[in-house]
Formats: structure tokens, sequence, C-alpha cells
């Protein structure tokens, strides 16, 4: 059923009665051309685009819960592309221009709403930190302004003038912004799965098939599937399963939480980072403010955080915004997320055959799911590594070649 | 929030220290003999277990010593405080 105003007409004169589910509750089949592990946004994104620009036939992705339950539906759904090395910069840069269009080649409305997001400066330190981001924004040919003080007030008029951290500049990127979790989960899984891939829920993968340096399918809680290939984009719990196939890698999982206020009315539209503070936020169409700021302190699979991680969060907001003291949080959360070493990605073949590797996105991967799922994609398909995920192979962890984006960005979101 | 034993000052809450993740790690050698896989694995390859993990701890914000915990990533749960250079202990599976 394709969306549009009149079906959204139709279906209100007829009781909203007649909604089709988004996509068919499919059963696993003996055998796929690529089987998917994970149901989040990487995951789904990637069976898309399979069907859709490769024509691959049988895709199937197994989700041990429900699609968009990890990660992604815990996200605080910034989208951006402020980043410092021409690798990133070229990659989650043509992430936001899919992103851009994404609504109308879903055909679901996934709320992107491009209200730009401004990184603060709040010493001499900071600045030059962010003119050398600013720079090398423009040189990597993504569009950015520089904010004076006032400037960043008359934005934000709510902010704090007068707090320990004061504001000294702002960068903003006026075309970042924040889009609907879930949608994006459910329109990629909607629209591959009207193209014939199969969504597999409640269907955890236990182990692999084949063995000797190579996969054949995977092992799980509803049996056995075979694959010519299979491509893990499971998140924090790479480690786990990767290790079923031999595998050790260079990640580390942590527990990283986000928070949501009451809703109140509009109060400020863009989204703000403040690097002293250490935490971030923006305003729902709703109201709710969704607040974010660093990882827990240890290794976790515990998907609930810790209560010192929220208090630093909520002092840090106050000192942003005094004016929402008063605000309760209605619900914190935790997702457990893929921290690698440099803080980018790992995409492309693994050492085992036939299995591939979408991690490694940690606490920043929800901007880059149209991008992910393109160029994996691309890789399952040809065979060849997409170029512009070739400087993320895993292989960079031997010869050096490390896109260390952790002291260029230096932020969790 | 956790309470940690700190081997030389007692219990004291987890924000005074600092993980420094896996422990035990052996650095290879001699460096000439080092392939680049060894070399990387051991500067980025990390178990990363769902269960119990062997870990090293910095009394950060008191003793500034370093000692070793087995704690679980699942529950949380500190199973064990040894001292650096002493062998992980041997933990039962449940938590
Ligand atoms: C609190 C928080 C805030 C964040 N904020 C931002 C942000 O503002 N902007 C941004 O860009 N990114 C953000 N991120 C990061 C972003 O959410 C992730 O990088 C991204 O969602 C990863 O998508 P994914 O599809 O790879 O993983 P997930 O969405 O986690 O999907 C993985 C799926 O695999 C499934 N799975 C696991 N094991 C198995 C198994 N054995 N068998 C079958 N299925 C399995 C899980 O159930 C899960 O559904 C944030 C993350 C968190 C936790
Ligand atoms: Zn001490």
């Amino acid at each position: 059923m394709r969306y549009s105003a009149l079906t959204l007409a139709r279906n209100a004169l007829t009781g909203h009665r007649q909604w089709q589910p988004m996509w068919r509750d499919a059963q696993p089949q003996p055998h796929y051309d690529v089987v998917i592990v994970g149901g989040g946004g990487h995951g789904l994104a990637t069976a898309y685009y399979l069907a859709k620009h490769h024509g691959v036939k049988r895709v199937a992705v197994l989700e041990k819960a429900w699609i968009g339950g990890g990660n992604t539906g815990r996200n605080t759904t910034i989208v951006r592309s402020n980043y410092f090395l021409p690798e990133s910069s070229a990659f989650y840069e043509f992430s936001v221009q899919l992103y851009e269009k994404l609504s109308r080649e879903l055909n679901y409305n996934i709320m992107f709403s491009q209200r730009g997001m401004i990184t603060l400066a709040h010493s001499r330190h900071d600045e030059e930190t962010l003119r050398r981001s600013f720079n090398a924004m423009s040189l990597n040919g993504v569009d950015c302004e520089w904010l004076e003080p006032d400037e960043v007030f008359e934005r934000m008029p709510l902010y704090n003038r007068a707090g320990r951290f004061p504001v000294r500049a702002g960068l903003d990127q006026p075309r970042a912004g924040s889009a609907r979790h879930d949608a994006v989960a459910w329109g990629y899984a909607r629209a591959a799965s009207d193209l014939g891939v199969d969504i597999i829920q409640n269907c955890e993968v236990t182990g692999f098939l084949g063995g000797d340096g190579h996969v054949g399918g995977v092992s799980t809680s509803r049996g056995n599937i075979g694959a010519d290939k299979v491509c893990l984009a499971v998140a924090g719990h790479t480690s786990q399963i990767a290790a079923k196939a031999g595998l050790q890698l260079p990640i580390t999982s942590y527990a990283l939480q986000a928070f949501v206020s009451e809703p109140v009315k509009p109060v400020f539209d863009t989204v703000v980072l403040s690097p002293a503070t250490g935490v971030y936020l923006s305003q729902t169409d709703k109201g709710e403010l969704v607040i974010g700021g660093a990882l827990d302190l240890y290794p976790s699979y515990a998907q609930r955080g810790n209560f010192h991680t929220v208090e630093n969060v909520v002092a840090g907001m106050l000192e942003m915004f005094p004016a929402f003291s008063r605000l309760r949080l209605m619900r914190q959360w935790a997702g457990i997320v893929d921290v690698v070493r440099d803080s980018s990605p790992i995409l492309g073949p693994s050492p085992v055959d036939n299995l591939y590797l979408n991690c490694g996105f940690g606490t920043g991967g929800f901007k880059a799911i149209p991008a992910g799922g393109w160029t994996m994609a691309h890789t399952l398909a040809t065979g060849d590594v997409h170029p512009l995920i070739k400087p993320f192979a895993l292989e960079r962890f031997q010869n050096g070649a490390l896109i260390d984006e952790a002291a260029a960005a230096g932020i969790a979101h | 929030m956790l309470l940690i034993s700190c081997p030389f000052c007692g219990p004291r809450d987890e924000t005074e220290f600092r993980c420094g993740g896996q422990s035990h790690i052996q650095r290879p050698g001699p460096h000439t003999a080092v392939s680049d896989a060894d070399w990387g694995a051991y500067l980025y390859t990390r178990d990363n277990p769902k269960g119990w993990h062997f870990e090293r701890w910095l009394h950060a914000g008191g003793c500034r010593q370093w000692f070793n915990l087995a704690r679980s990533t699942v529950t949380h749960e500190i199973r064990a405080v040894y001292a650096m250079g002493e062998a992980a202990p041997v933990i039962g599976e449940s938590s």
C-alpha cells in the first residue's frame, strides 16, 4: 500500500480498519543469497539496497528480538556530517544527503528535520579547535557557519549567558538535524519487505555453519539457515557473534544513556552540543527535550546505565539551560555501543570468507544508516568494497592507517 | 553505582576510579620479531566478554594505585579484587 494524503483520507473514512501490516512476517527459508544478522537500521538498510540496487533476490534479515529495538530505537537521532577527516567527511556527508531524500525514497515520513546543529566553544582553546573544525569542514566541502556569542544567544534565547562556561563562539552545520528513529527502521523494513526481503524477528543467531575459515550460513534459535554471504550488523554484540566464527575484534562494548524530559512548548529549535559539559540536546516535535551525554565509565552489556552519569548529564544540561531546572525527566535508558579505538566504523569483508562486518559505529551510527546500508550492499553484491568505505577496513588495525576521529571530533553522538 | 574496594584505601565510590580496560595483556617481543598482526592485536584487539571480565582499575581520585577486578559486564557484580601482576582468579559461571 502506497502512503499518500489520499490513502490517509480513504482510511480515515473507513475507520482506519484497512491499514496493512508494514512488512510481511516472513518464515525462515533453508537458504538465502545473503543473510543479515541484526534488524537495526544498518541491517535493514543493507537489505533494502541489496534488493533495490543489486537485484539480489533472496535476502533475509534475522533479528533476535524486534526490529529497531537495539541502538537504532534507543539513540538521540542526531544526523550530521561535521566530521574532521576527509574519509569520514565523505562517508557521513553522503549519508546526510541520502537522509535528505529518504522520506520520498522509502515513501515513509522519517521526519528529517534539518534544524541545524551548533557546537559551542567555551574557552580560547575550544575556539581554536572549533576554528580548525570550521576550516576542515570548509575544505571537505561541507557547508557550515561561524557564530559569534550574540548570534548563538539569538538562536537559543534560553542559553545561560552567565555560566561557568561562557559561550565564546558556535559552529553551526545548518543541514544537520534529527530524524525519527523508529521511522527509519520501519521505513527501510517496509520498503525492503515490498522488494521481497524476508524480515524475520524473534530469531537469534547462535553460531555459524561452515568452518575452516569460511561461513556457509548461520545457526539460529529457529534452526539452521544456509547463506552464500553473511553480514553482521549487531552493534554492541558484534564481539560475541564474531567469536563464534573465531574472530576477535578491536571492539569494547559500553552503555550509552539518553534521557527524555516531559513535553513543553517549543523552547529551542536547533541541536546544541557543549564540549565543556559533555551534553547535547534537542527538542522533539512533541516538545520533549532529548538529552545525551558521555559513555558510562566501564565495559557493560547492561542496557540500563549508571546513576552518576545521570547526575553529570543533568548537571551539564542545567549549566547550559538553567531554565530547565523544574523539568522532570520522563524516561532514561541505555544502549550497548561498540566502541573502537579510533571512533570510526569497521565496514567490509572480514578475514573469514563470506563473512562481512558492519560494526564499530559506537555512539554515532544512526546518521550513517543510509550510507552504511548503501555501501555494504554494494560490497556484498559486487564483491568489490565500495570506495567510500575502503578506508574503514578492519586491516587498519594492523597497518596503522587509523581514522582517528576521536581526537578530531571528540563528541559522543 | 559501584562500590569498589581499593586494596589500599578500602571501599570507595566508583566515581573516584578509572577503568583501564582488559588486564593481563602481554606485550609481544622482541620488537623486531613481532608481526604487524600480532602488534595490532596487542594494541587493539580486546576480549569484550558478555560475563566475567578481568580488568585494570586506577584509583585516580585516591591513592593513584592500579589494581585488578573480576567484574561481570552483565550484572556489574565485582567478584574479586587482586593485585597487578597476580594471575586472574578462577570464577564460577553464575553471577
Ligand atoms: C543513547 C544513544 C544515543 C545515540 N545517539 C546517536 C545520535 O544522536 N546520532 C547517531 O548518529 N548515533 C547515535 N547513537 C548510535 C546509534 O544508535 C548506533 O550507532 C546505530 O543505531 C547502530 O545501528 P545498528 O543497526 O548497527 O545497530 P542496532 O540498532 O543496535 O541493531 C542491532 C540489532 O541486532 C540485534 N542482535 C544482536 N544480537 C543478535 C543475534 N545474535 N541474532 C540476531 N540479532 C541480534 C539486536 O537485537 C539489534 O536489534 C546513539 C546510541 C545510543 C545508545
Ligand atoms: Zn586507593
